[in-house]
């Protein structure tokens, strides 16, 4: 691997913005592929910052910074990838969002933003989303995975009235359904009839790519 | 009752009480409904969690206003009443007590990442805080308390808020840890205990956390970091896990377990005692009977 692209790898890593914005532009400048650079130097950073989220050396706002420093490098490569008339794998779509009655913000979005790192393309509906609005999205971006927060334990039954909006409306058979939050778990997944339960944002890309074969 | 300073430093460990939000889910809070928004309407079954947890022990209880800063409220369009939730909850806490218990008004973090890594400023955080702890204090806390933090400099900006609004309030402050010993925005317990010890806070610690093993680790370290602070253990009584027939989240710590650790707080130089998430009246109880 090239020099430019090693120290590419080690800006994200560590979640440094700028720095990585202008290492993408030189490896550009070097006549490296853009593709090249997603896959040899980005996509195996955001892999390793995962590893060290799992492990406990890195925590959210290592991630989030990473994460930006990824977007960052992105900027520069995505007009690049438009002009070679080429685009990154597309992973999967994936639409996310804290169900109905539940704020909480932080974990979701972190998810979101981790999906989005990892190659997905990720449709983000925030917070206190009714079931018909998660219905609404899969339908119009064809998604193939549904992401359903929740941090109450009166919430987490809202997880459960969105697969049965996805029943009831058909689409159940086309998405798969990842669900996370504090108090829920495995059990709760596999009670409400989801394909799967994350415990953090790493483990959520783990899970999806599982979930899609990808 | 004491000052609630001069019993930290001389009197008996003070007894906290338990979880409030999913009492009040048995008493009839709909499925997302806040618990501030809800009490507004609804003062007696709060009313009666204060006293459940007074008649199992409890000498410390705090005020239903965890979610209640203006960035909490304004989802449930709320916004513009933090101050009179803020009073409303302090007023029934206080009927509560009837003056045999203290009531410390509970201040909960903003569930928004500051900058650099979200959009709120500190500066924005502060003045939120402030305007939370203004309302607690006019309506007669006997002290602030700031709990459930992840994020160093969120806790900065609420003492700072708290101390803003009300100068001469005592202000108690607890961490969660919950993320391999540390809190999920990496906090390490030593760097928490040295960065309240030289904001002067008069006692602080850990609450909720991800098990009772890492709050017991967290309170160790803290003790370690600052062995002559009075410090609190407010933990969850255990792990959730799913009870798949019922279809609701249980809490594996027994009141016994509970009580185990509260001795073992007590040792590691906690004088407030109490339980966050999945802790009851039971719970409470067993503490009491422990460290009195």
């Amino acid at each position: 691997m090239s020099e430019i692209l090693k120290q590419l790898q080690e800006v994200v890593i560590v979640g440094e913005a700028d720095q990585a914005q202008e290492l993408a532009a030189q490896a550009l400048e070097a006549d490296i592929a853009p593709l090249t650079v997603i896959e040899d130097a980005l996509n195996p950073g955001m892999e390793i910052v995962g590893n060290r989220y799992e492990c406990g050396d890195y925590f959210i706002p290592d991630l989030v910074m990473a994460a930006e420093a990824m977007k960052a490098a992105m900027r520069v490569l995505e007009p690049a990838l438009t002009a070679r008339q080429e685009q990154r794998h597309v992973l999967g779509t994936v639409v996310i969002g804290t169900v109905e009655g539940d704020i909480h913000e932080i974990g979701k979005s972190l998810v979101g933003t981790m999906l989005s790192a990892a190659g997905f393309q990720v449709h983000d509906l925030g917070v206190d989303v009714a079931p018909v609005e998660f219905v609404r999205q899969v339908q119009e971006t064809e998604a193939n995975v549904v992401g359903l927060s929740a941090l109450l334990t009166t919430t987490m039954l809202n997880q459960e009235a969105v697969i049965e909006a996805l029943e009831e409306a058909g689409l159940r058979e086309q998405v798969k359904v990842i669900i996370g939050g504090a108090p829920t778990g495995p059990e709760w997944a596999q009670t409400i009839g989801a394909d799967a339960y994350a415990e953090n944002a790493n483990e959520a890309v783990e899970r999806v790519k599982e979930l899609l074969g990808v | 009752m004491k000052a609630i300073l001069s019993r930290l430093k001389n009197g008996p460990v003070i007894v906290a009480d338990g979880a409030m939000g999913t009492m009040l889910q048995a008493a009839g809070l709909p499925t997302g409904m806040s618990p501030e928004g809800w009490l507004l309407e609804n003062p007696k079954p709060v009313r009666d969690v204060h006293q459940a947890y007074i008649e199992a022990g409890a000498n410390m209880i705090l005020s239903c206003t965890f979610g209640a800063t203006r960035v909490r409220l304004e989802h449930g369009g709320l916004a513009e009443r933090v101050s009179e939730i803020n009073r409303r909850a302090v007023e029934i806490a206080r009927e509560a007590a009837a003056g045999s218990a203290y009531v410390a008004g509970d201040i909960g973090p903003l569930g928004q990442l500051l900058a650099p890594l979200g959009r709120f400023t500190y500066e924005q955080a502060v003045e939120v805080f402030a305007e939370q702890a203004r309302a607690l204090a006019e309506a007669g806390v006997d002290v602030l308390y700031i709990e459930t933090m992840s994020d160093l400099n969120e806790m900065r900006a609420a003492i700072q808020g708290a101390r803003q609004a009300a100068p001469k309030a005592s202000i108690f402050a607890t961490f969660s840890f919950d993320r391999h010993g540390r809190t999920n925005m990496g906090v390490r317990p030593k760097q928490a205990a040295e960065t309240l010890l030289s904001l002067r806070v008069d006692a602080f610690g850990a609450n909720c956390g991800a098990t009772l093993e890492m709050t017991e680790g967290a309170v160790a370290e803290i003790h370690e970091a600052a062995p002559h602070i009075p410090l609190i253990a407010k933990p969850n009584a255990g792990k959730p896990h799913m009870d798949i027939e019922q279809r609701e989240v249980v809490y594996d710590a027994t009141p016994e377990d509970m009580a185990e650790y509260a001795r073992r707080f007590v040792a590691l130089g906690a004088r407030v005692i109490g339980g966050c998430c999945g802790s009851n009246p039971a719970h409470i109880a067993a503490i009491a009977r422990a460290v009195t």
